[in-house]
């Protein structure tokens, strides 16, 4: 039985989870506040997770606030989704040397390391499901990708607090952590429901030897997550996706919003499922040696379009709808499901604060309203 | 598990100039096991790459059924390809692949093949050239349309000398900038649709070229009557990765380096002109 075992776990015994995933010879990686904002660090104890601390996140605006509580997660999430742990920022691929005869060319896979991410979000698991199937699951298994994959770990925190930026209950991606996960953990007032999703999250919550907790508890749970879904301000009807948004091509509203967007590639860079990646060589100084690696991406680079002497997507506006139509539409062709799930990082870190919730009905309209453009493009 | 990414050493045994700029080179892979085992379908595309520099997609122009070589035919144009003009005969270039998805030889069996090609898109086809012709009697007629700017970027000139002696082919060429020594027809390839008898529903074509020339040579050819099923592009974008995950080379819901560079008219046909697409 891998899903179903439960225990419950005093808050003041948080480090004992710690430390059995210490034991179990994993490097713990947590959330942690550093330059105003919670970024994925390596940590060791209790205190190096954001104690006390919330984020309140709104279209281009992210702000920490101390609360004084012992909350452990009361962060919701940081610009840093999970893809950063198995799609590598910068990637090796291979090593080349110059040889008397040619070159010859070694591949450089990552060595295997057991990392255990504690405070993963349901919207975060969806978009690590997202990417398992871009890399592991298609016509070219990616051995890179695979191989970091292999050694994670994953605890989720199931979100009892919506951001205002939050749509997870719309594309049916949280708040709770369906799948994907090896233990969950709720917080409650004094204590944590933990719950195990997998043989490995069995194997370790057998070792706490926790209380299991009682149904009024699991109740308890039930009722924050389903106060969390209700109370998400902000909702994505997807529907009529893929057609409907490639109908929209010709559309007035991508003019308004290329006027908006900087194409500063924040969007997808925070986005959990982006997976844009171009390559760079990196010859040394002897020109004996030299690294051939992949980079993210973003189809908002002049060079992403770029074909011999021309650019198919020279404008903003091109980009935006690139972006967008993949992200809402082509994906469902190309994967079987949206490429977006409703983790808002796009909103929040957007520096004009472009909301994808408000584009999608505004390009799904059938027209636009001049005095609607004029407000908000005064509004700025 | 095999890694898509590992580049194998090829050395250039031949290097042919074809034109101003442009090269053919031809590739003999180093790794005797790899070059054994390597195998390819005409249309099919090798990623090339120069130590120090980088890689690039190119399609192969050789015969399929000669796999122990691999021509690529490469015009001179940016960071990468002009690093490969500076190579010589005997340098190593290496190379990835074979990906994407090549002509439908299989389908195009018993029906007559025409063939469009436009500028340096004559590439991509002539390895199905090459294999329709060593398979002449399970294909029917063979017309080849092909389109340059000026005479002198016609290339493979003997190739098409020796098509054009080879029964029931027809081999038709257009020159917008023809210069006094051209005796073929002046003006853009979809004007010599005008000059050629085609059975709609027994014909099969494949095209490559520019795509303004596919863009305006399909509703042409399908007002022939020619179903749009029957009609088969080559297309090009960004490709940096060959294996469908770099992100760069799609076109609405395909990734033409992985669903391409091959594609159906009907299945493009939404896509296909379509601004920043």
């Amino acid at each position: 039985m891998t899903s179903g075992m439960r225990g419950a776990l005093p808050r003041g015994d948080l480090q004992r989870l710690l430390d059995a995933l210490s034991a179990k010879g994993y490097r713990i990686v947590g959330p942690t506040v550093r330059d105003g904002a919670v970024v994925w660090e390596t940590v060791r104890s209790v205190s190096d997770l954001p104690v006390g601390w919330r984020d309140h996140q709104e279209p281009g605006r992210y702000r920490l606030e101390q609360t004084g509580s012992q909350e452990v997660f009361g962060v919701v999430h940081g610009p840093q989704s999970l893809k950063q742990f198995v799609f590598a920022p910068r990637e090796p691929l291979v090593q080349i040397e110059r040889s008397k005869d040619g070159f010859s060319a070694r591949p450089t896979l990552p060595q295997p390391e057991k990392v255990a991410v504690i405070g993963a979000r349901a919207c975060d698991l969806a978009g690590l499901a997202t990417q398992d199937q871009i890399f592991l699951n298609g016509a070219y298994r990616d051995p890179y990708y695979a191989a970091r994959r292999e050694g994670l770990f994953l605890v989720a925190v199931n979100c009892t607090r919506a951001l205002n930026t939050c749509f997870c209950a719309s594309m049916e991606t949280g708040p709770r952590a369906k799948h994907g996960f090896d233990l969950a953990l709720t917080e409650l007032e004094d204590q944590l429901l933990i719950e195990a999703g997998s043989e490995a999250g069995c194997d370790l919550l057998s070792n706490l030897c926790l209380s299991r907790g009682s149904e009024q508890l699991s109740a308890e749970v039930a009722t924050r997550v389903d106060a969390c879904a209700q109370s998400q301000v902000r909702r994505l009807d997807h529907s009529r996706l893929p057609q409907a948004l490639y109908d929209a091509h010709e559309h007035p509203r991508w003019d308004e919003v290329a006027s908006r967007c900087l194409a500063c590639t924040n969007c997808t860079m925070v986005c959990p499922t982006c997976f844009c990646h171009t390559v760079e060589e990196t010859p040394d100084l002897s020109y004996q040696h030299t690294t051939h690696a992949r980079l993210w991406d973003s189809c908002f680079t002049q060079e992403h379009g770029y074909i011999h002497g021309k650019n198919i997507r020279p404008t903003i506006k091109d980009r935006y709808r690139m972006w967008l139509t993949h992200k809402l539409a082509s994906w469902i062709d190309q994967f079987g499901a949206s490429g977006c799930v409703g983790c808002g990082r796009c909103i929040t870190w957007c520096p004009v604060g472009i909301d994808l919730t408000e584009e999608l009905p505004a390009l799904l309209s059938p027209g636009i309203q001049p005095s609607i453009v004029r407000q908000r493009v005064d509004g700025m | 598990m095999t890694n898509p990414y590992v580049i194998q050493p090829a050395t250039i045994v031949e290097k042919i100039r074809e034109a101003e700029h442009i090269h053919t080179y031809r590739l003999q892979l180093v790794d005797e096991e790899v070059r054994r085992t390597f195998r390819f379908k005409a249309g099919q595309f090798n990623m090339v790459y120069v130590f120090g520099v980088g890689e690039v997609a190119i399609s192969i122009v050789s015969d399929p059924d000669e796999p122990e070589f691999l021509n690529h035919t490469i015009r001179a144009v940016g960071r990468i390809t002009k690093a490969i003009a500076a190579l010589q005969s005997g340098d190593v270039l290496g190379i990835r692949g074979p990906f994407g998805q090549g002509w439908p030889l299989d389908e195009a069996r018993g029906r007559n093949v025409v063939i469009v090609t436009g500028g340096l898109g004559c590439a991509p086809v002539v390895g199905a050239i090459e294999y329709i012709f060593k398979r002449r009697e399970q294909y029917g007629s063979i017309k080849i349309l092909h389109g340059v700017k000026t005479p002198h970027d016609l290339l493979y000139r003997e190739r098409f000398d020796q098509w054009r002696r080879a029964p029931d082919t027809e081999v038709l060429l257009a020159s917008g900038q023809p210069d006094k020594t051209w005796s073929y027809h002046i003006g853009v390839v979809t004007e010599l649709f005008e000059e050629v008898a085609i059975d709609p529903m027994k014909s099969i074509v494949l095209m490559c070229g520019p795509e303004i020339m596919m863009r305006l040579g399909v509703p042409i050819l399908m007002r022939r009557g020619i179903p749009e099923t029957a009609i088969y592009l080559s297309l090009e974008r960004h490709m940096e990765c060959g294996i469908g995950l770099c992100g760069h080379c799609q076109m609405g819901p395909y990734f033409l380096c992985k669903d391409g560079p091959v594609m159906r008219y009907d299945r493009v046909a939404q896509w296909l002109g379509q601004t920043g697409v």
